[in-house]
């Protein structure tokens, strides 16, 4: 079926060859940080973790995000989504992708990858997130190849398929919990060190997940005569309201626990994402335009999406979707990841800049991700307009 | 064709023989030459305590082949640091920094953001997040504290560790394979009192590390990519020697290193005559490094 993604129109190549030219940017600047080091991001002793971690975090959300689609379909029969589920399961494949390259990316030593497996390690989050990663990017790339060739070939797909389409559904929400945990079991580090955060990242995932695919179905409305329909547009903006308020709701109960209990460790943190934390007469604030850009743009796309008369107009539908994802990222991909370092162990502050090396090779890893979804998008529609015809 | 057989029965026994023996023997000489002599000879009435202390001091990964010789001995290596003595002596607890880094290659690099440091001086506030208040007395409020990594009894770190290249020995000691290291630093993200520094770039550039003449050949550089840490002087330990800070301040006795499962040694009384604090007890990572303050 590759062969469906070797013929396209003129905008179709230019998008390729404008994702394709950070990629290579991207690859010299990893070649530069292979060479040198990780010195050359902005990471240090005390923020050890920046946007190769943080992105990576946000990502495994989006690939569980793919789930709100296949499990209304597999497990209730809810057939108005039959047309995209393909739709999420190729998401998946991309952002998965992304999530393993940034993990390489942030290796110290990459060339030894390997020794997480040479070396099994139960007692490590690490070792279980790799498993279920691998296993899902796995079950998605053979759920999601053979339904579609099936769907090419116009038969049932074969029934030994939905043995894996059910194992899928609980990895899903395994890939995302299991990165809940990389930082929720850390003594030490009180804003991670909280039970909601698995919960939490669930609820944002399965908002930013089906926010990004309206998004791609509201492009793929104008340059590939695709039409998810209006039923599955307004399921999924349900799905995408409900998820983003429990995750607001969430985000809120963490503020209650630290004001009310008037635990300091409890409230450093959000007091440094939403308002600045004063040290020794200095105050830290790098993160609090990142965090109120996160509630404005996550409002706005609330708003756009739940007004009637906004949801059912594809420009701003699309605008909607899109400010919920970016909202969403902003909380979950800047703020999550590069806060949980602030203040040090010992009590102090340290304010992370990423470098332009660093931020290149982060966008080439986005780029690479938009640039595998386009192609398998492609190849989907391919099917699809053949099966039309 | 019967002569080869008969060479081969004869190369696979004596191999087989050498293979079953070697490693006794390698374990017999490893024990022989163990820590602080000083210490071993009241071991045995000590048997009790340390196989208890032991059953959840699960030796890890590269402790294995030794662990059934040391579990014997019951072994758990801790620190006694008396704050007091290096408030009226700050040039030692420099000293302390200074000889700890230049016995271990460790590179320095002045930029905060590429730092590496085993053992340093901090504020009280930081050291003990904990036990901090509005109305310190003067020495601890513009005093400063050593701290280093606490080799705690249940680290987060090695639980952290998706390779084992950081584990916990049968001794207590919790130590590094830098050759394993894959440099994903969870360990750092893990460890609750800051104690690990990561190799941000090749640290055999330091200008410290230049001059060859002044490298300590007994112990390795390291190599960009991989997470070091204090690892009480694993090495000097093994040969029966003091940690590096401890023989700095031993003579105030500002440092008393030893075994903490054995009740007649020399930090289990000062222990027992002091009123010490560890850091950040409530999260239940029973540090092996003791502050008298």
């Amino acid at each position: 079926m590759f062969e469906k993604a070797l013929k396209g129109n003129n905008y179709y190549w230019i998008w390729l060859a404008f994702l394709g030219t950070f990629m290579a940017i991207g690859a010299l600047c990893y070649i530069r940080q292979y060479m040198y080091g990780l010195g050359l991001t902005g990471m240090s002793r005390s923020v050890s973790w920046g946007l190769y971690i943080s992105n990576f975090t946000f990502l495994v959300g989006v690939a569980a995000g793919g789930v709100m689609l296949v499990l209304p379909y597999y497990i209730h029969n809810y057939k108005v989504f039959g047309r995209i589920t393909i739709l999420g399961e190729f998401l998946a494949i991309s952002a998965l992708i992304m999530c393993l390259m940034f993990i390489i990316a942030d290796l110290g030593q990459p060339t030894r990858a390997l020794n997480v497996v040479f070396h099994p390690t139960p007692n490590s989050m690490l070792f279980w997130d790799m498993i279920v990663l691998n296993g899902y990017l796995f079950l998605n790339i053979l759920c999601g190849w053979v339904i579609l060739t099936a769907e090419r070939k116009q038969v049932e797909p074969p029934k030994w398929i939905y043995i894996f389409v059910y194992i899928s559904i609980p990895f899903a929400i395994s890939i995302h919990t299991v990165t809940a945990m990389l930082y929720c079991g850390l003594p030490g580090r009180h804003f991670w060190l909280s039970a909601i955060i698995a919960p939490r990242f669930l609820a944002s995932a399965f908002a930013a997940g089906p926010a990004l695919i309206l998004f791609a179905c509201m492009i793929l409305k104008r340059v590939a005569n695709f039409d998810a329909g209006r039923e599955a547009t307004d399921k999924m903006v349900t799905i995408v309201l409900y998820a983003a308020l429990i995750n607001a709701f969430f985000v809120m109960l963490e503020f209650f626990v630290g004001f009310y209990s008037q635990i300091p460790g409890h409230m450093h943190t959000l007091q440094y994402l939403f308002a600045g934390l004063e040290h020794h007469g200095h105050v830290y604030n790098n993160l609090v335009p990142y965090m109120w850009g996160f509630v404005v743009l996550t409002l706005t796309g609330f708003t756009l999406l739940a007004v009637p008369y906004t949801r059912r107009n594809d420009l701003w539908l699309a605008i909607g979707s899109i400010s919920m994802f970016l909202g969403l990222w902003l909380d979950k991909g800047i703020g999550f990841v590069l806060a949980g370092f602030v203040p040090t162990p010992l009590e102090e502050i340290v304010e992370y800049y990423p470098t332009l090396n660093e931020i290149m090779i982060t966008i080439a890893v986005w780029c690479t991700g938009f640039f595998i979804m386009t192609v398998l998008y492609k190849i989907a529609m391919g099917v699809e307009h053949e099966v039309e015809a | 064709m019967d002569k080869k057989r008969r060479e081969f029965l004869k190369i696979a026994g004596i191999s087989t023989l050498a293979g079953l023996g070697a490693p006794a023997v390698v374990d017999r000489l490893v024990v022989g030459s163990s820590p602080l002599v000083a210490n071993a000879t009241t071991e045995a009435d000590s048997g009790g305590h340390g196989n208890a202390a032991d059953s959840h001091a699960a030796p890890a990964a590269h402790g294995e082949e030794h662990g059934a010789e040391i579990i014997k001995t019951g072994k758990r290596y801790g620190m006694v640091i008396d704050v007091k003595k290096f408030y009226d002596n700050p040039a030692m607890a420099e000293a302390c920094v200074k000889a700890c880094h230049a016995v271990h290659n460790v590179p320095d690099f002045p930029d905060q953001k590429e730092e590496i440091k085993w053992i340093w001086q901090t504020g009280y506030n930081n050291a003990f997040t904990e036990h901090s208040h509005y109305y310190k007395d003067e020495s601890t409020e513009k005093n400063n504290v050593l701290v280093l990594c606490n080799h705690c009894d249940k680290p987060p770190c090695v639980r952290a560790c998706p390779t084992k290249a950081t584990f916990k020995n049968a001794d207590g000691i919790v130590a590094m394979d830098y050759h394993r290291c894959i440099g994903c630093r969870f360990c750092m993200a893990a460890c609750p009192y800051g104690s690990r520094s990561f190799n941000w770039r090749d640290p055999r550039a330091a200008s410290n590390l230049q001059d060859l003449s002044k490298i300590n050949r007994l112990f390795p550089t390291r190599m960009r990519g991989v997470v070091e840490k204090c690892n009480f002087c694993a090495d000097l330990v093994g040969r029966g020697e003091q940690p590096e800070c401890a023989k700095v301040a031993a003579s105030s006795r500002a440092i008393v290193f030893g075994d903490l499962n054995d009740p007649n040694s020399e930090i289990r009384k000062v222990l027992k005559e002091n009123y010490t604090i560890q850091r950040k007890p409530s999260l239940g990572t029973s540090p092996s490094v003791f502050y008298i303050v």
